[in-house]
């Protein structure tokens, strides 16, 4: 089991979510989950497991149809509702393609009132923070797929939220592309400590990102491993190549094959 | 951290033309200057009398000799053709985010609009000019309804066709129904209202004529329409292909303006603007 001492407040819990869409497909069943804070958590399992629509719940995007999902430690907001200062990242970069970079990234910000010459200074640093300063002006059309990325992981923590939620942002991205900004991700990680929920389906990247993986069955999605992996950060090359790494992904990649069988 | 480079903008700036610029313009040019000596050339031998085929030298000559009374009626076609166009997409705009606001005023207007916009605008002036005594007003209100509809329904798509994960992401950060409007929908439905725009600027110009036609000698305005059916019945036919003429051009002049400024609105973003260098 990983580090319990976080998951006594945890940051969020779910407990016993379900989701059942309109057309009656059980997407999701009888989920308990506590993400601690700072947490970096995968998401792992076939395609139609649920992980999506588990993210898409916790994110507020849909609702569950059982279950509870609780955010012990927010604020409430004049409405009752808890403050969840969320950041989304979703499996395409998702930018307006009307407006540069920087507009992109402001927006979250303009959203929420902030001032245009605040918004302006602070997603700025945010776009420098993922490696894009000099490429403020720039339009989406004029960037790489990876560059498109990094503006959508910029505009996710402009508002430095306390949980960023990814919906397999990198699986459309070449390999090296890849590999480059998992590293970068995992440096923002490391410097900032928001907690993460990465939903991915691929064994590798979930072993090298997180502290702990989530591994999900399908028809109808639930969760059937909570796999701890407790090497030590910053993981760089040297890990990936490492026969801990290794030995790692095959306790995961047989968890998977388990869960698929399931 | 990163050092990507950008996709190079593939849009090459040329002060001049390529071979297949100069190519777009001199060919279309060629086959007309062959079509008009051609005619020319035929009305000369076959000494066919001007009030049946004018060749294009005396059509040219009518329209210099009578530019001043042309010059007029073009003036006020083009007010009506532009007032009607202004109103048109002043109000298709405005509907079209009624219609996107609440699916009940879309259901319970969009069947009128699609109704005003297939009944042949011939069948509806009479009607119109009888009832409206300001034959401007009525040449207006018909020009209005047959350009109307392509900006309605283009922008109405335009509205409701925003990307559903950006709509997500504004839901995400607590956005109200006008950010919604203004940041989101309204962008995204730009190129759709500009090609409404265009196909507008040619119907206008169309049901201003057509209105013309049917207001007829009655009217106190008289606009080229109304010169086209005066010299119909006088026999000056070089001033009837005159009149024409300008029709044609003021019809190609409005295409290109609406073309020119569809592209400056879209060319640092949207596909439909951008050139391509070819593979």
């Amino acid at each position: 089991m990983p580090d319990t001492t976080s998951l006594i407040r945890p940051l969020v819990a779910l407990t016993g979510v379900e989701k059942r869409y309109r057309n009656g497909t059980l997407a999701v069943r009888g989920v308990d989950l506590a993400i601690g804070q700072g947490e970096f958590v995968s998401l792992l399992g076939p395609s139609g497991c649920g992980k999506s629509t588990l993210l898409r719940m916790i994110a507020g995007l849909i609702d569950a149809s059982a279950g509870t999902i609780d955010w012990p430690n927010a604020m409430h907001d004049a409405r009752g509702r808890p403050e969840r200062s969320i950041g989304f990242v979703f499996q395409e970069p998702t930018l307006m393609p009307w407006a540069g970079a920087l507009g992109n990234v402001m927006l979250p910000l303009r959203l929420a009132g902030v001032p245009k010459s605040e918004a302006a200074d602070r997603a700025a640093a945010a776009l420098a923070a993922v490696g894009l300063a000099g490429f403020e002006k720039a339009y989406p059309r004029a960037l790489s797929g990876g560059m498109k990325m990094r503006v959508s992981i910029a505009r996710a923590l402009v508002t430095k939220p306390r949980i960023l939620l990814m919906d397999e942002p990198f699986a459309a991205l070449d390999e090296i592309t890849r590999f480059k900004l998992n590293n970068d991700l995992l440096e923002l990680w490391e410097r900032e400590r928001f907690t993460t929920i990465f939903v991915t389906h691929s064994v590798f990247e979930s072993v090298y990102l997180s502290q702990r993986i989530i591994v999900m069955a399908a028809r109808p999605g639930r969760v059937v491993h909570d796999i701890a992996i407790e090497d030590p950060y910053p993981r760089g090359e040297s890990f990936r190549t490492s026969a801990e790494y290794a030995a790692q992904c095959r306790i995961v990649s047989r968890a998977l094959s388990e869960a698929m069988a399931a | 951290m990163s050092n990507e480079p950008p996709i190079p903008n593939a849009d090459p700036r040329f002060l001049g033309l390529t071979a297949d610029g100069w190519g777009r313009i001199l060919a279309p040019l060629l086959v007309g200057l062959l079509a008009l000596g051609a005619w020319e050339y035929a009305v000369r031998v076959n000494e066919v009398p001007s009030y049946i085929l004018p060749g294009p030298v005396e059509v040219w000559n009518t329209l210099l000799r009578d530019w001043h009374t042309l010059s007029v009626s073009l003036g006020i076609t083009l007010q009506i053709t532009f007032a009607a166009l202004a109103v048109a997409a002043s109000l298709g705009l405005l509907l079209a985010v009624l219609f996107a606001q609440s699916r009940v005023v879309e259901l319970s207007l969009f069947p009128y609009a699609v109704i005003l916009q297939v009944t042949p605008i011939v069948a509806i002036a009479p009607l119109i000019i009888i009832w409206v005594d300001d034959i401007r007003i009525a040449l207006l209100i018909c020009a209005w309804i047959v350009a109307f509809f392509p900006i309605l329904s283009n922008t109405t798509i335009g509205l409701n066709s925003a990307d559903h994960n950006l709509l997500d992401l504004f839901r995400l950060y607590g956005a109200t129904r006008w950010q919604v409007l203004t940041r989101l929908r309204l962008p995204s439905a730009m190129p759709f209202f500009l090609a409404g725009l265009k196909i507008s600027g040619g119907l206008a110009l169309i049901g201003a004529i057509v209105a013309e036609f049917v207001a007829g000698t009655g009217g106190s305005a008289s606009g080229l329409a109304y010169r086209i059916l005066e010299a119909g019945y006088q026999l000056q036919i070089p001033r009837m292909f005159a009149a024409l003429l300008l029709v044609s051009m003021t019809g190609i002049a409005i295409f290109l303006v609406m073309t020119l400024i569809s592209h400056l609105a879209l060319r640092s973003w949207h596909e439909s603007a951008m050139s391509r260098e070819k593979g």
